[in-house]
């Protein structure tokens, strides 16, 4: 009987694969990339940018991940991040100190998501449109916050959040770390999870079992908007100011890519946040490879999108379903563990 | 906004006194609140109306051009003296700019130009995003004075106008120069944050100790690049030298601390010099060239950049 352990193994298993096919990529590209030393009182390093770096996308995709779950989506998380942002900025400005700006910029993120998790939970409208209506005008409310302007702040307590470190590891790492392994603790030592997967498998057979789907899905928005301040937070500190203007921009896409390169289907149903973690990292390191490849800027997106075009071929059903008639029909491995029990495993896994 | 234009227009239509006080009203099409410089524009160009004692009409497009249409026809119809107009997009205006040409109401575009036939409109007053590029690479040929020097460069928006040609201009301005070189140059998107970021990847890749001047295209990236500098645990400005472009307050603010060493400024008073134009073609018909190029300032560590930061920060940067 193979435990839990090696079931989280194989449900990471094309994502650590692909990771490790990226960082790959990196070292052809750059040999030192994995060099780590200490430098200036911090980790210096490309890995660290890489976990540095991913740690927006990281934060926003486990909320976006939980969301996907219950067969929705939150195009919001971009221009929440900029609202979040501009709020804590503001608060710092006129004073207040940094834990008063996180926290307000945390109620500001929650009011968000609960306000699409209201549109879609109360007033039942389709959450692609419900959060489209927050994608647009949320980015007016940061404007209208920083007055336009980049916000700029030399609170340190704030800054720290963003680019400061905890024992030579910038913190954005450990937000994100952390964050994602008491979400991950929370959904699978719990009933939690299943109840989410439930909702997205068929919302109504589950509200009649007995599950309050209305509660729960506010919540999941909730979830989400709560993780696209904080994300917001670690920007606007990042740069010591709040740029209502870029803040986030098209970071909900990346987002969801995320949450695809790991393996979750936008259908609803079973998640994984840790494979949504992985597929952010994955992300970051195609970011990686195209910074450090020195070609000119005009390749950066074709780059992307052939990795990425890539990544979704190999995932694709299609495919697998190839991979796996070429193993069955190709020279018979002598026992054969693999092909034979794949398949009804799987199915025990789906019914769990 | 309908009703107050209708008020404001009976009671100038009611009290032919308060219609010779303000001897010249002037509406401006303005793109929207699209960037920091932007909004100074705006705030310099009402500062200049003001001071020269002319009523200003502001519409605000929200960057759609058929808001700007609106606006224009707005303006011809409440018939004033001339129109500002900061175009969004390149195209599409011939009508409307025939319009206000039947009307003898003279146009003069701010910042950008249009792709219209030269007699609709009275002069273009831009700055030239080529000169500045080459100011910028100009200075730190001069600064180097034929020591060695390995370049990075974060350039702007990938494929647009200012990031095509103040990479131009840079090249043309280290042109001939052997000791100095572009080592690596990507997109910083003109954002404080990707600034940062290219910086941080650049710095790595070539290795903090071999890079030797910072060319960004914009202010923000630079000032972004900056912070990933000193997180590397080099001095920005000493162990790196760093030339941007636009003069925004923070730039000022960081010459000042000895962070960056120059910058060119982009002008947020485009206004002034087409309202010099206006008020000699008004006055006495005198057709001004068809082009009014705006000066690219350099500023250096020789300028009170403290002075000017206090001066610029509240004109909405």
């Amino acid at each position: 009987m193979p435990g839990p352990k090696s079931a989280i193994l194989r449900r990471i298993a094309p994502q650590l694969v692909i990771l490790a096919i990226a960082l790959l990529l990196n070292v052809l590209i750059f040999p030192d990339f994995f060099h780590i030393d200490f430098r200036n009182g911090r980790l210096f390093g490309n890995l660290i940018d890489v976990l540095n770096r991913g740690a927006p996308v990281a934060l926003l995709c486990i909320g976006m991940t939980l969301v996907i779950a219950t067969r929705g989506i939150d195009l919001s998380v971009g221009t929440v991040m900029a609202v979040a942002g501009a709020v804590a900025a503001s608060m710092v400005v006129e004073g207040h100190g940094w834990g008063t700006a996180l926290l307000a910029a945390l109620l500001a993120g929650g009011m968000c998501g609960l306000w699409n998790g209201v549109l879609v939970a109360v007033l039942r409208i389709q959450p692609i449109v419900a959060t489209l209506v927050l994608m647009v005008a949320g980015r007016g409310i940061a404007q209208l916050i920083t007055e336009g302007r980049i916000l700029t702040f030399m609170n340190e307590g704030l800054i720290h959040l963003g680019a400061g470190t905890v024992l030579g590891m910038p913190t954005p790492i450990l937000i994100w770390v952390t964050l994602g392994a008491v979400a991950i603790t929370l959904v699978r030592r719990t009933a939690l999870g299943m109840l989410i997967e439930a909702i997205g498998i068929n919302e109504r057979s589950s509200r009649l079992a007995g599950i309050n789907s209305r509660v729960l899905l506010i919540c999941v928005y909730l979830v989400s908007g709560l993780c696209a301040a904080l994300a917001g937070v670690i920007v606007a500190a990042d740069i010591k100011g709040a740029d209502a203007n870029n803040a986030g921009l098209w970071l909900e896409l990346d987002a969801i890519l995320a949450v695809v390169i790991g393996g979750n289907s936008l259908l609803g149903g079973r998640f994984s946040i840790l494979a949504s973690l992985l597929g952010a990292m994955i992300i970051q390191s195609i970011n990686s490879v195209i910074l450090l490849s020195g070609l000119p800027p005009e390749f950066n997106l074709v780059i992307k999108a052939l990795l990425i075009l890539a990544i979704l071929v190999i995932q694709s059903p299609r495919i697998g379903y190839l991979l796996y008639m070429l193993r069955a029909a190709g020279p018979q491995p002598q026992p054969r563990p693999g092909t034979a029990d794949t398949l009804p495993k799987r199915k025990k896994e789906a019914a769990r | 906004m309908t009703l107050k234009a209708t008020l404001l227009a009976s009671v100038l239509v009611l009290s032919p006194g308060a219609l010779l006080a303000a001897d010249m009203t002037i509406g401006f099409s303005q793109i929207g609140s699209e960037s920091g410089w932007r909004a100074a524009e705006t705030t310099v160009t009402r500062q200049e109306a003001e001071s020269r004692g002319i009523e200003l009409k502001f519409a605000d497009a929200q960057q759609k051009q058929e808001n700007q249409i609106k606006a224009i026809r707005g303006f011809i119809a409440q018939g004033v003296d001339a129109i500002l107009l900061a175009p969004v997009v390149a195209t599409g205006w011939d009508e409307v700019l025939e319009e206000a040409k039947d009307a003898e109401i003279p146009v003069v575009l701010l910042d950008r130009t249009v792709d219209a036939p030269e007699d609709l409109y009275l002069t273009a007053v831009t700055s030239d995003l080529v000169h500045e590029g080459r100011v910028a690479g100009e200075w730190l040929a001069e600064e180097m004075a034929g020591e060695d020097c390995r370049i990075v460069e974060l350039q702007g928006t990938t494929g647009s106008s200012p990031a095509i040609d103040r990479k131009k201009g840079f090249e043309e301005g280290i042109a001939g120069q052997d000791n100095l070189e572009i080592v690596r140059s990507q997109t910083g998107d003109f954002t404080r944050a990707q600034g940062k970021v290219v910086m941080e990847s650049f710095l790595k890749a070539e290795g903090g100790d071999t890079i030797c001047a910072l060319y960004a295209h914009n202010d923000d990236m630079a000032v972004g690049a900056i912070q990933a500098i000193k997180e590397a645990g080099l001095k920005p400005g000493e162990d790196i030298k760093i030339v941007a472009i636009d003069a925004v307050p923070d730039a000022h603010l960081a010459i000042a601390n000895g962070e960056m060493n120059a910058t060119i400024e982009l002008t947020p008073n485009m206004a002034g010099p087409a309202l010099d134009a206006l008020e000699a073609y008004l006055a006495n018909g005198t057709e001004p060239a068809k082009w009014i190029q705006t000066e690219s300032k350099l500023y250096t560590a020789a300028d009170d950049n403290q002075a000017v930061y206090e001066e610029k920060k509240n004109l909405g940067y």
